[in-house]
């Protein structure tokens, strides 16, 4: 039998990263130089690289399972984007915390390149292989400070609830291939069409946004998320607080609005519930946290809470409101996370008290971090808000933003409370921070975004990318 | 100004800084003159140099070096006069016969949600954008030795506020009004929590969070009223559109949250007494003087001209809660123990009559509420900047450390006077002439409101002799006495005020005229909407 070399063209990006990956790990062992920065920026290098090749690699390969279209593309630049933040901050701060393995970055790598798999995948099949990759390598990546007991404490948590979540997934793609033999998600979609509504396919689809619940850390399957951002390396939680994050909204996006399209009622019903649970459950637990990066951990919460307003609308201008949103929290989390990272100490919350004054740049730009994640204008936090509020205001959901930003007010007060430390409190005892030129140009990054965004949104809005059917 | 005339007899020693001051005034003048004609003749966008200039020169003042702390107070000040000096062609230049919007500025800003860059001011806004620009040059003559710590990112923070205040009154598109109207909480938060009161960080963040609440609402109500406009947020687009009346009323209160909270009107208002006393002197000035100003004006801008047939319907309910804000007010003034809290209280029980005034729906009721903003403007812009100047020298704002004022501090005691006399509403002042005009206008749509919101006056007066007995008249108290009585920089600050205070307490009609077209043309919207209800509401019968 002959079988056809498929076209790999949609697959580049994805290829590119997983060799590199691979060979990443072999260059690390041969490797004589003590210091592992050159393997991160042999990382960004290639990640820039195939951020060039993403746009150019539209099209369906491997009989219609893997699909590179505007949607997809959109989400592996958020990773792309993510993937190369997290590099920068991570370099002179693995070494601080006694974790500079060469692995760390071949691991990202893969993570970055499961992602990317799971934004592009039509089938659950392949869906499940990304959605695996990607988290294998966040459970290690969560330990990789293996002498710390707090970092193998969180990456234990993490795989025992993550391996769960991941039975349960795949539990309710069997049920639904049962249904309808195909795992592939539009043939799934059309056998739908012409089905009654059974139990059996509700079983199915709550087990699987049951699964992407806990991927997007969306409450009631939000309990890993505080331990897991708490003990593992601050560099690595901010990598997961956005990546796997925006992949989980990625596939609830592809695989609800085309696959589930015709019980969108029922799972709009759930999602709401969830939505408001999630926004309640992140925000209310987030005011009394004193460590910061558990507040933000919560903060996190809230925001999938708020992003999922835009799966709820339902519309193609709702996806992409999530799309804006999930790009606009990744510099805005990583922002606040490079602060935590340059300060020496800067987990607990009272860590900041009177930062203004022995560091008044640091403090200022932790200012716009805040104020950026509590969604005041004219910083991109606001944009980013202001776009899925308009979008399910416009599928009628008017109640529900009125929720939302009822929810996003009581978030003031702890997103608050961290400049009020560090604007109105006595110093303490004088921070010592690492500033070196990685971090700086993450944080200059994210900076610039946020206020480009905020003040000229025309450059990141108004462009539709659709699911390609 | 009999009483300054006679303060001057009384204490021979400040003599000498009150002839030295005199000589600056005809300097002063000539340059505003100057300043007015030159900037006349000149051809620029007015109203974005006036709104960016600050913000910029905002930004530039972090960068100063900290080491340089004459040079950040130096340029904030150079840029708040360059910024009145471009403000003035406003007043020159503006077009008293028309209600158009002036000095329009459109540009396409974010084409996809079908936003614009749009700015323009008519007879209701024009007025505020030059109070604006004249208080912040108080605001920072004031501060000048007061604030002595962080002072670059003081007066940044105050320069950021001023642009955005500006913003927000010449905004003819609401998502840009709204950015506006948000932006300027974070320096405003930043000016009570850092440089405020020993409490400061309880009220900054309960300003924070109470303005917050209101403006997000108000938020889902612009989406919602973006989508029942034809995806426009342009506000004239939207002053043409009749609303159905379900979602006027639904809007109305909407905005009600922001705007109520703002201004404040009764059940919100417990924000502003803590905010007001906590603030730095200039964080009071502009919060009494411009902020709470915001929240009437967004009443006249947006909430009467476009829900017209809802505002109408609830009249009666602001107007209640307007009389219950003056007589509370007034009365828990008489309790107050505090300086600063006393005239925080006093900004609740006047706000009132303004928001009376606005919802007596009538010409008088309007005019005089506008009017009566710009007077609140000056008259608590200078008491707390009077304040401001006693407590630089005795550090205290409990009403029992004073005492006796008047015997060290005599020129200080006239100026006080004046502003108390003011803020009670005697003839020949300004707040006269804004009362009278409210209280015209309440009789006129609810007689026994009026008559209620006599009373306030009446406890007005009550509180505020009070007030001015307890600290400059009785015993000399030991905390005050021996202070040095108001310096140049001081009496130059409240001079204009003084003048300002006469000036439309004798001829209003400089600035009556500006409104008179702009506030018809509102109650024409009114009356015309009303109208097209009840026939829709007859031609719904006859069917």
């Amino acid at each position: 039998m002959n079988i056809p070399l498929p076209d790999l063209k949609p697959i580049i990006p994805e290829l590119i990263m997983s060799i590199v990956a691979c060979a990443l790990l072999t260059i690390e062992v041969f490797a004589k130089d003590k210091s592992k920065d050159f393997l991160g920026v042999i990382c960004i290098g290639v990640a820039l690289v195939v951020m060039y090749f993403v746009p150019a690699s539209q099209g369906i390969t491997f009989g219609g399972m893997f699909v590179s279209d505007g949607y997809s593309s959109y989400f592996k630049l958020i990773f792309l984007i993510n993937l190369i933040l997290t590099i920068l901050i991570s370099f002179r701060f693995l070494a601080r915390e006694d974790a500079e393995f060469g692995e760390y970055y071949s691991l990202l790598m893969f993570a970055t390149a499961g992602m990317m798999i799971m934004a592009s995948s039509a089938d659950l099949i392949l869906l499940y292989l990304g959605l695996e990759l990607m988290a294998l390598s966040t459970y290690i990546l969560a330990g990789i400070k293996r002498h710390d007991n707090r970092s193998i404490e969180s990456a234990i948590k993490y795989f025992l609830l993550g391996g769960f979540s991941s039975a349960i997934l795949l539990f309710g793609i069997s049920l639904l291939y049962g249904l309808t033999t195909s795992t592939n998600i539009n043939q799934i979609a059309e056998h739908l069409k012409h089905s009654e509504k059974s139990l059996t396919l509700f079983m199915a689809m709550i087990m699987i946004l049951s699964a992407f619940a806990f991927k997007i850390a969306a409450a009631p399957f939000h309990m890993w998320a505080p331990d897991v951002y708490e003990g593992a390396p601050t560099s690595v939680t901010a990598f997961m607080s956005v990546g796997p994050k925006a992949a989980g909204f990625a596939v609830i996006g592809r695989v609800f609005l085309t696959a589930f399209e015709s019980i969108q009622v029922d799972w709009t019903a759930l999602l709401i519930g969830l939505a408001i649970l999630t926004m309640a459950v992140g925000n209310v637990l987030a005011i009394v946290q004193t460590n910061i990066k558990r507040m933000l951990a919560y903060s996190s919460i809230a925001h999938a809470g708020y992003a999922l307003l835009g799966i709820i609308a339902g519309t193609s201008e709702g996806l992409n409101s999530v799309m804006v949103y999930l790009l606009i929290y990744a510099f805005m989390n990583i922002g606040a996370f490079t602060i935590v990272i340059l300060l020496d100490k800067g987990e607990k919350i009272s860590d900041y008290n009177g930062l203004s004054k022995s560091h008044p740049l640091v403090a200022a730009m932790m200012l716009v971090f805040m104020f950026s994640l509590t969604g005041i204008p004219p910083t991109a936090g606001f944009i980013g808000k202001f776009n899925i509020f308009m979008s399910a205001i416009n599928a009628g959901y008017t109640w529900l933003v009125v929720v939302a930003v009822c929810f996003s007010a009581i978030s003031a007060y702890y997103y608050l409370r961290v400049i009020m430390n560090m604007y109105m409190k006595p110093l303490e005892r004088e921070a010592i921070i690492y500033p070196n030129p990685a971090n700086g140009a993450a944080l200059l990054i994210s900076l610039i975004m946020i206020f480009i965004i905020g003040i000229m949104p025309s450059l990141i809005i108004g462009y539709t990318f659709d699911i390609f059917m | 100004m009999q009483t300054g005339h006679d303060s001057h007899e009384a204490a021979h020693a400040p003599v000498n800084t009150i002839v030295r001051t005199l000589l600056y005034v005809p300097a002063i003048i000539a340059l505003v003159y100057l300043g007015a004609i030159f900037s006349t003749e000149l051809h620029y966008r007015i109203l974005s140099w006036v709104i960016f200039l600050p913000i910029i020169g905002g930004f530039l003042i972090f960068f100063i070096p900290r080491c340089h702390e004459f040079y950040a107070r130096a340029v904030s000040l150079v840029i708040s006069f360059i910024t009145f000096f471009l403000s003035l062609p406003l007043y020159t230049k503006f077009d008293k016969s028309t209600s158009a919007m002036q000095f329009t500025e459109y540009y396409e800003w974010i084409p996809s949600w079908n936003i614009k860059y749009a700015l323009g001011v008519d007879g209701i806004s024009v007025l505020f954008v030059l109070l604006s620009t004249l208080l912040t040059i108080l605001c920072v003559t004031v501060s000048w030795t007061a604030i002595t710590e962080k002072v670059k990112e003081f007066y940044g923070s105050l320069l950021l506020i001023e642009g955005s205040m500006i913003g927000v009154f010449c905004s003819l598109d609401f998502f840009l009004f709204y950015i506006f109207w948000e932006a300027m909480l974070i320096p405003m938060y930043i000016l009570i929590g850092v440089w405020g009161g020993p409490n400061r960080v309880y009220a900054a963040i309960k300003f924070f969070l109470f303005t917050l609440v209101g403006s997000l609402l108000m938020l889902v109500g612009i989406i919602v009223l973006y989508f029942y406009t034809n995806k426009s947020f342009d506000v004239l687009q939207m002053m043409n559109t009749t609303y159905p009346y379900a979602i006027q009323l639904l809007l109305f209160w909407a905005f009600f949250a922001a705007f109520a909270v703002k201004v404040p009107m009764f059940p919100v208002h417990t924000w502003l007494p803590d905010a007001h006393t906590e603030a730095p002197t200039a964080g009071s000035v502009i919060l009494a003087g411009i902020l709470i100003k915001m929240g009437a004006y967004g009443f006249l801008r947006f909430s009467i001209p476009l829900f017209p047939q809802a505002a109408k319907d609830m009249a009666p309910v602001m107007i209640v809660l307007s009389v219950i804000a003056i007589i509370y007010g007034a009365v828990i003034c008489l309790a107050q123990t505090d300086f600063k809290r006393l005239i925080a209280y006093s900004s609740v029980s006047h706000m009132g009559f303004v928001t009376l005034g606005i919802f007596a729906l009538n010409m008088q009721g309007i005019q005089g509420g506008i009017l009566q903003m710009i007077n609140h403007g000056i008259v608590t812009g200078a008491l707390f900047l009077s304040i401001g100047i006693i407590y630089e020298r005795t550090h205290t704002r409990e009403l029992a450390n004073y005492g006796g004022v008047a015997t060290a501090m005599p020129v200080y005691a006239a100026f006080f006077m004046v502003f108390t006399l003011a803020s009670i509403g005697l003839p020949g002042t300004n707040g006269f002439i804004g009362e009278f005009l409210i209280l015209l206008g309440g009789f006129m749509a609810w007689k026994l409101m009026g008559i209620l919101a006599c009373t306030g006056i009446i406890i007005g007066a009550g509180y505020m002799l009070w007030l001015y007995q307890k600290v400059f008249w009785l015993e000399v108290n030991p905390n005050a006495h021996y202070h040095e009585d108001l310096n140049e920089r001081e009496f130059l600050t409240l001079l204009p005020l003084i003048a300002l205070v006469l000036w439309i307490g004798f001829y209003p009609n400089t600035f009556l005229s500006f409104m008179e077209v702009s506030v018809q043309g509102l109650l024409d919207r009114v009356n015309v909407a009303t109208t097209q209800q009840i026939t829709q509401n007859i031609v719904e019968v006859i069917k």
